[in-house]
């Protein structure tokens, strides 16, 4: 006997646990900084967050939903990883497992699963903490490579929080620059910050690797990126005292990690490129309004969750191209 | 070579594996009985004119065309009609055919057997036309379209290009690649008389790069042939789709709904083309193709010259034998071809090839749960949204179907290919135009 099926009778090389470990993979660099910096704290957040996440999912799916178990397809393990990505190295561990429970239990499972949640769930994760803790969640510790000895961990404001702070108290820019972090240290991840946000080297590096691999398209990092530097970019020259530069507002905070890793989340973007741009923008847009007007010194997570709350309008709205518009000819009737 | 040609819109790239690409066609030898299906064209079935005991030659008429959009069929073989009745068909259907047992292979006296390649076209149109009516050519690439039909525009119509279809997308096929190499000459001299039945000036050949020597040799033969132009295009599928073609060859796009013809298109399969030439100039009726029969456990990967008719079983004994680990025979290529559900089935006008896939790659991944990574959406080369298409035909949402253009999906099956969570999308897609197709029409009808 023969198989029939309906065609193709081919399959490409795409699957969901090869993009799901493509994206491990693209966050490895920035696993290894968090571990430089954050130390043995930060392999505890991190194989916490993962190994709640996988349990959370397996329990759920076994005991509540009683389907088959889909923990290998790797998503959980990289909810998890975003997880401990966006939460301070010094997070008790009751915490980071609160916040697995919240991603997985509340944020994906609870929509019925991977492919149908509408939110990023790793950022539902991180905004509950936010709330719900928001003095654990705001002690960062400072950075210090691991060549530098245990030592007790300091702790102190993101170069975000400084400026914010700053600003309101009034002071200017000027007096403001010797006091947060230069450049280079952004960019290495020698900042305050989150456990994987802290270095845009090592995100734009996976991003990179993902853009290789077809994972995710250029369309909303540089929707997010673009529209983020040209916002600041006129507040900036409108007045370099009372605002920060383009480049401080691009390398610090969770900007790049939400550019690169959490708004390109497959299944809470939206489906066509147009759609995407339109998104991005939306993420850049409510990231400055917050960060500048708001009153949180970070906007990035809220910007990617309203954003979102509107995929499924944008998906309505942003139709493909379609074959057959353009004839390049005049049709008669 | 950075600047070939190609569509725009969306296409995958299956590996190719064009195993039988250096073999050249082998005549096969005539089968013991030969099962002429009814039903061999898109549209009407035949109406047979035989009964049983007949004695017949090859080249004679057995059946005539059932409707406009229809086709004579001739007999492939000499011998007597043994029955007219169901046969099972390559998809498992009962459909009628005439059967005929062989004896000998007496040809019809008026069809030309030698070897002479006649130039001169000395038909006018109007005479090609009939001819290849009374021919029952059909699309060989496999939509078996009848041929006469599409060369007769519509009143107000005219055409301005004949694009001759030598892309051969499909992964493992190598059919079109074998007659383009071997009888490129008589192929060029039925493009031609398939210029002069259109009145165009201009005919193109598509060929895809991954064929250099078809590309090469036409080339070479087209500098003879006025206003044939040998085009070479990008490897991406689907390529061989008509409107694809047509994109990548003359940058236009047939509207939604509509006809090649109004873009002023005309598009004819390498095959159909020469058979076109056989027709006009040999006074041959469509009785025999090239079949290309491979498939990775295959031990002679092969092009075969068949009768109209041959069980695909033959086919496969001469290319090496069925082998023991086959899963899946495929009536076409992986991407768009049937799978059978025997190998009893016979050659008929639309068959390029015959695919015989391994029990490891016969079965589809099981079906995952979307993750909204729309890649579907981005290879489809109608600019559709196979993943919203889906979900809306399985709900049975056929107007918003519809609104969404559903109609306009060409069944390339790209999307399916490249889903990562391995859903059925064209299975569902196909149910979606069966239905959306019904409520159109009864609404015309109206």
């Amino acid at each position: 006997m023969f198989t029939v099926s309906g065609s193709p009778h081919v399959h490409g090389e795409y699957s969901t646990p090869k993009i799901m470990y493509g994206v491990v993979i693209a966050m490895v660099p920035a696993i290894l900084v968090s571990i430089w910096f954050f130390g043995i704290d930060a392999v505890r957040v991190l194989v916490l967050a993962v190994a709640a996440s996988i349990f959370f999912e397996w329990v759920i799916q076994k005991y509540l939903m009683k389907e088959t178990s889909t923990i290998a397809d790797g998503s959980a393990l990289v909810t998890g990883i975003l997880l401990a990505f966006n939460v301070p190295s010094n997070l008790p561990s009751w915490m980071v497992i609160i916040g697995a429970l919240v991603a997985i239990g509340m944020a994906k499972m609870s929509f019925g699963g991977l492919g149908k949640n509408v939110f990023n769930p790793a950022l539902v994760a991180r905004v509950f903490l936010l709330i719900s803790f928001p003095v654990q969640m705001t002690s960062w510790p400072k950075p210090r490579a691991i060549t530098e000895g245990l030592a007790d961990v300091i702790t102190g404001p993101t170069p975000l929080g400084i400026v914010k702070e700053g600003l309101s108290a009034g002071k200017t820019m000027s007096e403001l620059t010797p006091e947060i972090p230069t450049y280079l240290q952004d960019m290495t991840g020698q900042m305050g910050g989150s456990m994987g946000e802290v270095s845009a080297i090592a995100l734009i590096l996976g991003g990179i690797y993902m853009l290789w691999k077809k994972i995710i398209t250029w369309h909303i990092p540089v929707a997010v990126l673009g529209t983020t530097a040209l916002f600041t970019g006129i507040l900036w020259g409108f007045n370099p005292e009372s605002y920060a530069d383009p480049a401080f507002h691009l390398l610090t905070g969770g900007l790049m990690l939400g550019a690169i890793f959490m708004a390109t989340d497959m299944v809470t973007s939206p489906m066509t490129h147009g759609g995407q741009l339109l998104f991005g923008v939306g993420v850049g847009i409510l990231t400055v309004l917050i960060r500048v007007w708001g009153a949180y010194p970070e906007g990035v997570s809220f910007a990617i969750l309203l954003m979102n709350a509107v995929v499924p309008l944008i998906n309505r709205g942003f139709k493909p191209k379609r074959f057959g518009t353009n004839p390049g000819i005049e049709i008669k009737a | 070579m950075g600047l070939l040609k190609t569509f725009k819109l969306g296409g995958v790239h299956p590996a190719e594996n064009k195993l039988s690409a250096q073999a050249p066609i082998e005549a096969l030898p005539i089968p013991k009985k030969a099962f002429v299906p009814l039903g061999q064209n898109l549209g009407a079935p035949s109406k047979p004119l035989v009964k049983r005991g007949d004695e017949v030659k090859v080249g004679q008429l057995i059946a005539t065309a059932g409707g406009f959009i229809g086709s004579n069929i001739h007999s492939p073989v000499s011998g007597k009609v043994f029955k007219i009745d169901v046969v099972l068909d390559s998809s498992g259907f009962r459909r009628p055919a005439v059967t005929i047992n062989v004896e000998g292979d007496e040809w019809m006296e008026n069809i030309d057997r030698s070897d002479e390649i006649i130039k001169e076209i000395t038909a006018t149109p109007e005479e090609i036309i009939n001819k290849v009516k009374d021919a029952g050519l059909v699309g060989m690439g496999g939509a078996t379209f009848p041929t006469q039909v599409k060369l007769t525009p519509p009143p107000g119509m005219t055409a301005e290009y004949l694009i001759i279809n030598g892309v051969e997308c499909e992964p493992y096929l190598t059919s079109d690649h074998r007659v383009m190499l071997e009888r490129g000459e008589e192929m060029l001299i039925g493009a031609q008389i398939l210029m002069k039945a259109l009145k165009v000036t201009k005919g193109y050949v598509g060929i895809e790069n991954n064929k250099p020597d078809a590309i090469e040799h036409l080339s070479k033969l087209a500098n003879d042939y006025q206003g044939i132009e040998i085009v070479p295009l990008k490897v991406k599928y689907p390529q061989g789709g008509e409107k694809q073609l047509i994109k990548a060859v003359v940058n236009r796009e047939v509207p939604s709904g509509k006809l090649p013809i109004e873009v002023g298109c005309v598009v004819q399969n390498v095959g159909t083309a020469l058979a076109v030439y056989e027709a006009v100039q040999k006074n041959k009726p469509l009785i025999e193709r090239v079949v290309t029969v491979t498939g990775k456990a295959v031990s002679k990967p092969s092009n075969f010259l068949v009768r109209i008719g041959t069980p695909i079983g033959e086919l496969i004994e001469a290319a090496g034998g069925l082998p023991d680990d086959t899963g899946k025979v495929i009536g076409g290529g992986p991407m768009m071809g049937k799978s059978l559900l025997s190998t009893d089935a016979p050659v008929v006008k639309g068959t390029s090839g015959i695919l015989l896939m391994k029990k490891a790659e016969a079965h589809r991944k099981p079906e995952q749960a979307c993750i909204r990574c729309s890649k579907c959406t981005h290879v489809c080369p109608m600019g559709l949204e196979p993943y919203l298409l889906s979900r809306v035909s399985k709900l049975g949402k056929y107007d918003m179907a519809e609104q969404e253009r559903i109609m306009d999906c060409i069944e390339c099956g790209s999307c399916q290919y490249t889903c990562p969570a391995a859903i059925p999308l064209l299975d569902y897609l196909r149910l979606g135009k069966n239905k959306t197709g019904q409520l159109i029409r009864s609404r015309n009808k109206k």
